[in-house]
Formats: C-alpha cells, sequence, structure tokens
C-alpha cells in the first residue's frame, strides 16, 4: 500500500534556513547543512527546499549548497527557488536534486512547465502555489514572487492548469495560514485536491500534529508537509507519524522509536 | 574501500548525482561517465535515469553507448543495475510519448500503469514490496520493506523474471532480475535504509562475482 508521505520544508533565506511566518516575518534556525541532517535521520520520507529569495534576487539557486546538503540525503529531495529555464533545472539536479519546484516562473510562463516535464519527466516537476484567501469572491487567488505579487488566477483553476501543462505534483501553500498555526486551510487544499489527479502535497498552517491528519482526511492531500514545526522540537517528525498512524493512515515507519503514546500537544 | 569500479553511466538523463552520493557514502569507487572505455573498465555497470524513454535511448545511441553495454553486459557479464528509468531501458519498447525500442535484455514491454479510476499518476511516495522470487537484492531487510517510487510508466513482463512487487492499485512490479542484471522500479538511493542496504547488497554481488573469477 502506498504510504502519505510526512514531508519536512526546509525554508531557506539568504542562505539560512528560517522559520517564516505570514510570508513576511523569519526568524532564523541555523545552517541548512544542520537542518538537513536531523529531517534525513529522522523519519521524514522527503525534504522540500525552496530558496525564497533566489527569485528576488535575480540569482540561481545554490549549487554548492545544494551539492553539500544531498551528499547525505537519502530521501527524496525536491528544490526551489530562482528556478527559471531549463538550465536551472539541470544545475540543481546535477547537484544533487531529485525533483524541482517551480513557482513564479510557472505564473509568468505556463508553457515551461511543458518544456520542462518534456525534458526531464512530470514526475521530477513540481508546481508550488503560494494561495490566499479572497474573502468577497469565496475562493483562493494565486501569488507569485513569494507571496509579493497577485497574479489574479484562481487557485482551483490555476491547479488544473498546471497539470494539463505536465507539472506532475502541486505543493499547495496558504499564505494565510503560513506560520500562524491554526492549521491547513482544508477548503482550498481539498477543492484543489479533488480537481486534479496528480498528488497535492499540503503545506502551511501546522501547529498541532492532529494538523497533519486533517489535511490528509479531511484535505484529501497525498502528502502533508510543514516547515516551522520540525524545528526547536526533538523528534518532531516522529510525532508526527505517530498521529497519522493512530488515526489510520498508511504511514512509513523507519526508525528504532516507538511511535505508541505520543499525545503532549493537544 | 572497495577496490571495485562501479561506473554510473551519465547519459544526461535524471538525477546521477543522487546515485554518485549513495555509492560513495558505502566507501564505493564510483564514477559518472559517459566514455566507453570506462564501460570497458567497469566491474559493475549502474544505469540509473530519471524522465522519459525515447529521449533516453536516443542519448544513449548519440553516445555511441548501446555496443559497449551489450558488449559488458550480455557478453562478458559484468553485474548491471537498472535503476526506475534504468530498468525499463532494459525491455523491448515503450509507449511513452510513442514508440520506442528499449535494449532488449529482458523480454519485458513498458506501458502507463493501467491504474484504476480515480487513483493519482505517477505513482509517488513510499510503497511497500513484497518479495516474489529469488534474489540477493533484499537480504538482510527486516520488517519494513518500503521503497520509494515515482514513476507513471512500469515494465510488463513474465513472472519469472520480477522478483517483487508492488501493490498501486494494479501489480507492479518492483524490481526484476535474469542472471547478472538487476533493476528496481523504485530509487534505492533515495530509500534510506533500506535502499542503501539493497545498494550494499548489490556491491556484495559484484565482490563475490569476483572471487568466483579468482
Amino acid at each position: 500500500m502506498l504510504k502519505t508521505r510526512l514531508i519536512s520544508c526546509l525554508v531557506l533565506r539568504n542562505n539560512v534556513i528560517v522559520q517564516s511566518i505570514g510570508f513576511r516575518r523569519y526568524l532564523p534556525v541555523g545552517g541548512a547543512g544542520i537542518s538537513m541532517e536531523f529531517v534525513a535521520q529522522w523519519d521524514v520520507d522527503e525534504i522540500f527546499l525552496v530558496d525564497i529569495t533566489a527569485t528576488k534576487e535575480s540569482r540561481k539557486s545554490n549549487r554548492d549548497l545544494i551539492a553539500s546538503v544531498s551528499k547525505n540525503c537519502f530521501v527524496p529531495l525536491t528544490v526551489g527557488g530562482g528556478i527559471h529555464d531549463l538550465e536551472d533545472i539541470k544545475i540543481a539536479i546535477r547537484a544533487g536534486a531529485d525533483k524541482i519546484s517551480i513557482n513564479s516562473e510557472a505564473v509568468r510562463n505556463p508553457a515551461f512547465i511543458t518544456d520542462a516535464s518534456r525534458r526531464y519527466g512530470s514526475q521530477c516537476i513540481v508546481v508550488s502555489m503560494d494561495v490566499k484567501r479572497d474573502e468577497s469572491k469565496k475562493q483562493h487567488e494565486v501569488f507569485a514572487d513569494s507571496g509579493k505579487a497577485a497574479t489574479g488566477l484562481e487557485a482551483v483553476q490555476w491547479a488544473k492548469t498546471v497539470e494539463a501543462h505536465g507539472a506532475g505534483e502541486i505543493f499547495l501553500n496558504s499564505i494565510d495560514r503560513d506560520g500562524m498555526k491554526n492549521g491547513y486551510d482544508l477548503e482550498v487544499l481539498r477543492r484543489v485536491s479533488e480537481a486534479v489527479s496528480i498528488p497535492v502535497i499540503a503545506c502551511g498552517g501546522v501547529g498541532v500534529m492532529a494538523h497533519f491528519v486533517a489535511g490528509v482526511l479531511e484535505g484529501r492531500a497525498s502528502a502533508v508537509a510543514a516547515a516551522n514545526i520540525f524545528h526547536h522540537t526533538e523528534h518532531s517528525t516522529i510525532v508526527a507519524k505517530a498521529y497519522l498512524r493512530n488515526a489510520g493512515i498508511p504511514v512509513r515507519l523507519n526508525t528504532a522509536a516507538k511511535y505508541a503514546g505520543f499525545s503532549f500537544d493537544d | 574501500m572497495n577496490d571495485k569500479l562501479f561506473v554510473i553511466v551519465d547519459y544526461g538523463m535524471g538525477n546521477i548525482q543522487s546515485v554518485l552520493n549513495a555509492f560513495a557514502h558505502l566507501q564505493c569507487r564510483a564514477i559518472l561517465s559517459q566514455a566507453e572505455r570506462d564501460l570497458e573498465k567497469a566491474d559493475a555497470i549502474i544505469l540509473p535515469g530519471v524522465g522519459a524513454f525515447g529521449e533516453a535511448m536516443s542519448h544513449l545511441r548519440e553516445l555511441g553507448l548501446i555496443k559497449a553495454l551489450n558488449r559488458n553486459v550480455l557478453k562478458r557479464k559484468k553485474p548491471f543495475l537498472g535503476i526506475c528509468l534504468g530498468m525499463q531501458l532494459i525491455g523491448l519498447d515503450s509507449t511513452e510519448n510513442g514508440k520506442y525500442e528499449g535494449l532488449g535484455w529482458i523480454p519485458g514491454h513498458v506501458r502507463l500503469i493501467a491504474v484504476p479510476g480515480g487513483w493519482k499518476l505517477p505513482h509517488i511516495g513510499w510503497n511497500e514490496i513484497r518479495i516474489t522470487g529469488e534474489t540477493p537484492l533484499f537480504e538482510s531487510i527486516q520488517n519494513d520493506f518500503n521503497f520509494y517510487f515515482v514513476h507513471s510508466f512500469q515494465m510488463e513482463c513474465a513472472d519469472r523474471y520480477v522478483v517483487a512487487r508492488c501493490n498501486y492499485g494494479v501489480e507492479i512490479a518492483a524490481a526484476v532480475q535474469h542472471e547478472n542484471i538487476f533493476a528496481t522500479q523504485f530509487h534505492p538511493e533515495k530509500s534510506q535504509e533500506n535502499g542503501l542496504r539493497l545498494l550494499r547488497n548489490f556491491i556484495h554481488q559484484v565482490q563475490a562475482r569476483e572471487r568466483r573469477l579468482c
């Protein structure tokens, strides 16, 4: 049986791993190497490394940094931030990335998704969508450039578009929920998950472990991701797996850790 | 340090650095190469790959590697490990984006996974395999048999080649073996402890072969 994936998201800002709050405030965590080593050795199923200042500063993703963190990363590594053309993808993959995440460039030029998936296979191409709820319209809008630029695109429609262009997965992040600890935006998550036939990864807002469970059961996500909750909390990935398993969701259990009896954060 | 030379075929497709990282982690002398002469020197050949079948075959052809692969794997019987697309390429043909001929080492056809309605493709994530044939690949792996898969196409071939299967709405060939030819649809280099264990088992095969020849 296919397992529900638990993904650790590492947010890189000026080459430092940070906790992000509302896409506006950032708390430094530390070097990428150390953060990577922690999550790769815990029970996390995949790592998503995103450089949120690469596009803004018009620079490419950091080849040396990807190479150094991927060296001891034996779970899949997705790299995003500053990916604008096929050459950028080639560099990131050559440095050790397994998958590539495209965000702003997909909005500017959807044909890039097609080119990328033709060249590298759709399973290699993740499209990230940063969405914000529009109360007046009761729908969600997609934002580019690290949540700064409104695109006018409606989330569900955009998800269908990126699927049609050949995206292999969608990484759906809620700007409203980012760092708020009040859970995933389950409404948009469910609507997007049900609208496409490619896997949808939920991100943004996990504050307690039960939020992961809700993301799967109510949001219908194929995989659940979080960033902040995994920092400064020893073995939090293992606790997350315990929660998912106790809710009857199939997960991969791989360490010698005991999964029973975790309930301290309710 | 293991003195055997593991040549990872670099034909411009996919996450080969990850494969090199894994062999390096296991203290192997491994190199990425697209040179025919390195295939001749190799003690073992690894064909990784993520991407489209047709493009991969045309890269191998343009690099002039097909004859060298056939000679070293089929004739000289060097241990071979195909990973993901590298497993599919040893089949007879594929219908990914058209119809393309493969290396034809195992009489299998690469076809889109015929998932039931509502099942998502690509098949991405950790799935449990069942061992269905004789193989040293899974020695010492206990309890947890999850490996990381990411693919939309799969090899359809006779049961006698299939040494492990998994289920994703339909049965999927997770690993095949024929004499010195080993291949996995999943990514051992990205399957944490289980994957490293499998690679170690492959490395042991390479070492054992040398001892037999002595």
